[in-house]
């Protein structure tokens, strides 16, 4: 019985679960119902394990609980108390109040953990993978697992959430519908209202400032509906009574003062084009044209309003995005100036201005003119001059691969003639300006080139390419994944040995034991039988398939074996 | 690269160059080795400025006595700043390669408001007020008043410029406008004045047309140039525009209102002197007997514009006596005002000739020709006198002087329209007096005859032979280059009909069917959703680019577009524009996509560039002809009929294709840039509008794309930007349209360019 072990916090009689009477037991940490007089318990639900509790609305004849859970099952409870409908509610209320106190101290960290772990492993099939191979076959458990930096880059970049830009058709595409009476019927989303507050923020005082004070919901869309937004060629009006005439107003003001605060690029600055005649009446010396018919006005305002809406749904766009990508969008920012250093800078070096102010724009402005007149093609690309110089201590290592330390004792007794390829090597990383090694001598040359051709020194163990074509593909899929779940071990296991200089913690010692222990397992769980597998289907390979995944294992242990011997003498 | 151009040793800034570039230098090098004009087309984005800068230069420096100086003229003040980035760019690869900075001195030349760097008159925004600032604080007056009374402000850059600045020739080297700031604020010198001293000597002078072919200005500025020069006018399509606006004048009633006030507010002046110091107006009344010629010889400050008419035909006589008292000017001004602001007061449109406008003002008001004439100097020697401080008040008056001056000087090739209303709107009274230029090389003649060589250049100039013509003169050399291109980087394509068949023309008649419309707008969504990036529009003037767009929005084009990109259109007002074209840069930028509505011989589409992603395709709706309606276009058709025998079809059809080839060539701007052409009318692929494009576009335009519906045109679009898309490396070029210095001396290449170039 698992009920004797925890506290009853609440038995409440006369409940009936599918046509049985019972009592509902709420405990400490879960729900359960037992029949009338039976010991059994029927119905139990972890908290954990519930997602909801619902209620009957007060007026219903059935005084009822539900709880849904996270599968998506629900289990019923009927309060019949004998004693009438107040009991009864008072009965259920009883339980809700306790549920609603339990059932949040659950719910945190299954919904928000569990979801995204899960839904993780369904996302990446490699994540899986690693998953089935460490922790179900239980070489590590599941909270190191998810404690692997590998995993750790997944959860934690997940939740910088990207925001949707904001379509430029998403009023139109508001597609209205009619009711049949000669009304018109508007179907909005949460998203085209999120799209609407983003691009007019006007909108979204007006929203806040009336709903629900002032009008509903749905009065205030009708409005919106009926201005000048949705429709561009109706003329805002003026009049107090229009909602959103002074939106039309602020929006025009929003953009005139963006105008003011925007240093044009001088490829586009049109006013500043053309060279004025000093002391004549130009042409735009004339007073606006009024407007001459209706029509015209009309299709201006409209105009207008299409170039308003434009800028207003990039600029929605581009709020968001710009903290992220600062420097991707250099480009864009240098049109992007703030009048501080615009205005003054279009006339150039004032007496009051300090050196570096002068020095921001000016480049800038120079950049573009350069950038417009840069002809890429005539140039011959220069790039070769920064390259980063390549730099190894040692040149062995590199041109043999870092298997070699372990290797050599065993392969090999004759050392390739490195000098060649040494001095080949010395020719390119100094003499690099010019393009050709030199200072290498013919037979060197020729020395150098035997051992790089099939069948010398350097070729020994590039068969890679015909490895690829003899394994067939599901030894190859599992191989991978050996590889993967193996290479996760081992990474971890070698963070945990101290870096040199910094003091190693028992921390640290404990989780490489863990480590070191996990690592043999996978060899025992997983490694061994597939060797054992190989060696009965693909004999000629079997061995040398694995024999990189056992070199760095080897090499990891040695290194452990060192390092335990080192603390120990410490010690 | 160092290479020689018919035994010409040009130093070239670059490690490769395009054939065509070369051939435009062989070319160059012919005019002004004639010392004669020539006229020169070549594709944008094919490096003409630079080619241009480098064969002149090198001329400079090997002929130093026979080209003394180069002016170039460009349009827009980017522009300016573009060339003077490549003339540094040139003259620091000499320095590279010599080891010394070559002998010469580029400078730029531009307004007030560009250049000035007093902390409080630089902060104007607008030209205007800048200048009338400037003139305010360094008029001669001004500062003679200043050296009895400190209180008075003067410019202490000016100042300083006067003490030191004149004694020294700037050093050798390249000045931008920013250079030329920041040398004027290290010196205290005022930028402007330095760099209109510095233009005189300077070899290189980089300003705008204004400045040579506006006589108003060029008088004050640019008439001590040396004529042993070279002049190139870049970007010149549009040239014979601005030398018709140069000696153009419209007059409205509020000008007139304007020139009354001054007028009023110089009288009470005059009376106030002759109160308080008669002697100064009776010694400007001892100077015009000697002549204003001697006046003329004033301050540099003082004048802000010149005579408006041509320097030939400025008369080197007395003053009328009539017009030399200050009080009889005014009077005599006061009639002439009160005469136009009759002839304004009309029901009918008027258009008679100079000579016969004359007349009746010799009739009505008794004013003769000859003092007429002297207006426009008789007004600024007055206002000289009067010490106005801020002569940007009497703006309105200088323009009616203007008017009085030209139209008693030129007899021929003007004309004087009245109109009483708009033609759209008949029932708003809204009276203009056009005193209109209608022969371009009246401006141009002098130019001609004055220097040695004139060059005019432009990516679209097509039909070559028009220009001589309207211009009245006689290249020597007269070329067209084409593109070579390693792959078919433009797609100009003819769009006939809709996917309903429907033609698709903006001509009078069908230009405002729903089909029509609808057409044109399902050809730029379906265009809008297969191209990426940014989409350019031209339509063929503002009212038919509103009325598209109000329909388009009820027959819920819009809503399609903007599903695909977002939607920017140009207006009528340009800073609204600019804020407009900026958002369509960052949309752009940012993979949005956007599309851009304008309007061809809008501002847009005379000076910004779409290049690369921001121009993937451009469409052209329909033929932009200007509005053949109006009278001064009428009355100057029927000039150059009469004059050059130029045919009315023929100029009108040449001035619109000029300027759809120049809409669409926007899209392109440079070898490695690739775009769509998209010409959207019926009439387009006849053969009198097709053979006007300019060559390089002509030469793209298959047979095969001539005629095709929206749908095909689509089709070719998604092909032919899937193979654009493919990376382009040097590698692909060379040889072809890139060439080495090696291969540029083979003899094939060298018989090859000279194959290209077409001799007209």
């Amino acid at each position: 019985m698992t009920t004797s072990s925890e506290d009853v916090l609440l038995s409440v009689g006369y409940v009936r679960f599918k046509k049985g009477y019972g009592t509902l037991y709420v405990m400490n940490q879960r729900l359960a119902w037992m029949l009338e007089n039976s010991d059994t318990v029927a119905v139990s639900h972890k908290y954990a394990d519930i997602k909801t509790q619902k209620i009957s609305p007060v007026g219903k004849p059935k005084v009822q609980l539900q709880v849904v859970l996270h599968d998506g099952s629900c289990s019923t409870f009927h309060f019949v108390n004998p004693a009438g409908a107040e009991e009864q509610a008072k009965d259920r209320d009883q339980v809700k109040m306790l549920l609603q106190n339990l059932l949040p101290k659950f719910k945190r960290q299954i919904d928000g953990e569990l979801e995204m772990k899960s839904r993780l492993l369904s996302l990446h099939p490699t994540l899986k993978h690693l998953y089935e191979d460490l922790v179900i076959s239980k070489v590590i458990n599941s909270e190191e697992y998810w404690n692997t930096p590998t995993l750790k880059t997944y959860t934690e970049s997940n939740n910088v959430k990207q925001e949707a830009g904001v379509s430029g058709a998403f009023l139109a595409d508001i597609q209205p519908q009619t009711d049949g009476c000669n009304g018109l019927k508007y179907n909005l989303t949460q998203d085209i209202i999120d799209a609407i507050f983003k691009t007019y923020p006007a909108v979204r005082k007006k929203h806040v400032d009336y709903v629900p004070n002032k009008m509903t919901e749905a009065e205030f869309w009708t409005k919106f509906f009926q201005s000048h937004y949705f429709h561009r060629d109706r003329i805002a009006s003026s009049s107090s009574k229009d909602l959103f005439g002074e939106c039309a107003k602020l929006d025009d003001q929003a953009i005139a003062s963006a105008m003011k605060h925007t240093t044009l690029d001088l490829t586009v600055d049109l006013p500043q084009f053309t060279e004025s005649i000093p002391l004549l009446p130009s042409e735009d010396d004339a007073p606006p044209e009024k407007d001459r018919g209706d029509s015209t006005s009309i299709h201006r305002n409209m105009i207008k309003r299409f170039n308003q809406h434009s800028i207003m749904v990039l600029k929605a766009s581009h709020k968001t995005n710009s903290s992220n990508n600062n420097n991707s969008s250099s480009k864009t920012t240098n049109n992007n100036k703030v009048v501080e250093n615009g205005v003054k800078e279009a006339n150039g070096v004032t007496e009051k201005r300090t050196a570096d102010e002068s020095s921001t724009e000016a480049p800038n402005k120079k950049q573009r003119i350069l950038e417009k007149l840069h002809y890429e093609d005539l140039e011959d690309s220069g790039s070769n001059e920064d390259m980063q110089e390549l730099k190894l201590s040692k040149i062995e290592r590199y041109l043999l691969g870092p298997s070699t330390q372990t290797h050599q004792s065993n392969t090999y007794t004759n050392p390739p003639p490195l000098s060649a390829l040494a001095s080949i090597c010395q020719a390119w990383s100094s003499g690099q300006q010019c393009w050709r090694p030199v200072r290498v001598s013919a037979g060197a040359c020729v020395a150098a080139l035997g051992e790089l051709s099939p069948g010398g020194a350097l070729m020994r163990h590039h068969h890679a390419a015909s490895m690829a074509q003899l394994i067939p593909p599901d030894v190859k899929s599992e191989l991978h994944r050996i590889y993967l779940s193996g290479g996760e071990l081992l990474r971890e296991l070698w963070r945990c040995f101290p870096q040199p200089g910094s003091a190693d913690t028992e921390d640290n010692s404990a989780r490489a034991e863990k480590f070191y222990e996990a690592l043999l397992r996978f060899r025992n769980v997983k490694l061994r039988p597939f060797e054992e597998k190989m060696l009965r289907d693909l004999t000629p390979l079997a061995t040398t398939l694995t024999r990189h995944m056992n070199q760095m294992i080897d090499t990891a242990c040695a290194k452990y074996a060192m390092w335990q011997q080192r603390q120990a003498k410490l010690r | 690269m160092k290479l020689t151009v018919d035994g010409l040793l040009v130093y070239f800034p670059y490690d490769y160059i395009y054939p065509e570039q070369y051939a435009y230098m062989l070319e160059l090098k012919r005019a002004l080795d004639a010392k004669g004009h020539g006229l020169l087309e070549m594709p944008s984005g094919t490096g003409k400025t630079i080619s241009l800068l480098s064969l002149i230069v090198a001329y400079m420096i090997h002929n130093p006595h026979h080209v003394r100086k180069l002016i170039y003229c460009s349009r827009t003040v980017p522009e300016i700043e573009k060339v003077l980035e490549e003339l540094k760019n040139l003259i620091k690869y000499y320095e590279t390669s010599q080891g010394e900075k070559p002998s010469l001195t580029g400078v730029v030349l531009t307004s007030r408001k560009n250049l000035c760097i007093h902390p409080d008159v630089s902060k104007e925004r607008e030209g205007k007020l800048v200048d009338g600032k400037c003139h305010s604080l360094t008029a001669s007056y001004i500062r003679d008043r200043h050296e009895t009374d400190s209180e008075v402000p003067i410019c202490q850059f000016y100042e300083g410029f006067n003490r030191e600045g004149k004694e020294s020739m700037l050093p050798y080297g390249v000045y931008t406008i920013d250079d030329m700031k920041q040398y004027g604020a290290d010196r205290n010198w005022c930028p402007y004045f330095l760099s209109r001293f510095a233009i005189i000597h300077a070899e290189i002078v980089v300003y705008s047309y204004h400045y040579l072919l506006d006589p108003k200005i060029a008088e004050v500025v640019s008439k001590e140039l040396n004529k042993e020069a070279v002049v190139v006018f870049d970007e010149a399509h549009n040239i014979d525009t601005v030398c018709i606006d140069s000696l153009s004048v419209k007059v409205t009633r509020r000008t007139i209102d304007r020139s009354t006030m001054a007028l009023q507010q110089l009288e009470k002046t005059v009376a106030q002197i002759r109160e308080a110091d008669a002697t100064r107006l009776s010694l400007e009344y001892e100077q015009m007997l000697e002549g204003l010629r001697q006046v003329a010889a004033q301050r540099e400050t003082d004048a802000v514009l010149g005579n408006p008419i041509l320097p030939d035909d400025v008369l080197n006589e007395v003053v009328p006596g009539n017009i030399r008292n200050a009080e009889h000017f005014l009077s005599f001004l006061k009639r002439f005002i009160e005469y136009i602001k009759t002839r304004l007061r009309i029901q009918h449109v008027v258009q008679e000739s100079p000579a016969g406008f004359l007349k009746d003002v010799a009739s009505r008001v008794c004013i003769e020709r000859k003092p007429l004439r002297f207006c426009a100097s008789r007004l600024t020697s007055l206002m000289k006198t009067l010490e106005i401080p801020d002569p940007s008040n009497f703006s309105s008056l200088t323009l009616i002087t203007h008017l009085a001056t030209l139209v008693s000087t030129y007899t021929k090739g003007f004309t004087i329209i009245i109109e009483p209303f708009d033609d759209k709107t008949p029932t708003v009274a809204n009276p203009i007096l056009h005193f209109s230029c209608m022969d371009s090389s009246i401006a141009m003649r002098p130019i001609f005859a004055r220097f040695q060589s004139v060059i005019i250049t432009s990516g679209t100039l097509s039909p070559l032979d028009m220009y001589p013509k309207i211009l009245d003169f006689n290249p020597v050399v007269m070329s067209s280059f084409t593109m070579t291109l390693a792959r078919p980087c433009i797609l100009p394509m003819i769009v006939s009909k809709g996917s309903d068949q429907v033609a698709i023309s903006s001509k009078y008649e069908t230009r405002e069917d729903v089909a029509v419309i609808r057409n044109y707008g399902q050809l730029l969504v379906e265009i809008s959703a297969s191209v990426p990036d940014g989409v350019v529009c031209f339509f063929t003037s503002y009212l038919y680019l509103e009325s598209v767009v109000g329909a388009w929005y009820d027959q819920g084009v819009v809503a399609s577009l903007q599903r695909h990109k977002l939607l920017f259109i140009e207006t009528q007002d340009s800073a609204e524009t600019s804020f407009a074209l900026i958002n369509f840069i960052k949309a752009c930028e940012s993979g949005r996509g956007a599309v851009l509505l304008s309007v061809a011989r809008g501002k847009v589409s005379e000076g910004v560039d779409f290049d690369h992603h921001l121009g993937r395709a451009v469409l052209m709706f329909g033929i932009p002809y200007v509005f053949t309606q109006s009278r001064i276009l009428k009355a100057r058709l029927d000039y150059l009929r009469d004059q050059f025998q130029i045919r009315e079809n023929d100029f009108l059809t040449f001035d619109a294709m000029r300027h759809a080839a120049q809409c669409v060539g926007r899209a392109l701007r440079g070898k490695t840039d690739y775009g769509i052409m998209i010409f959207a009318d019926k009439r387009f692929s006849r053969a009198d509008k097709r053979t006007k494009l300019p060559r390089w576009i002509q030469e793209h335009l298959k047979d095969s794309l001539c005629n095709l519906s929206t749908e095909e045109a689509v089709q070719i679009c998604k092909r032919w930007l899937r193979q654009m898309a493919q990376p382009f490396t040097r590698e692909d070029q060379l040889g072809v349209s890139l060439l080495t210095l090696q291969q540029l001396q083979t003899e094939e290449q060298q018989e090859k360019i000279e194959k290209q170039v077409i001799q007209k």
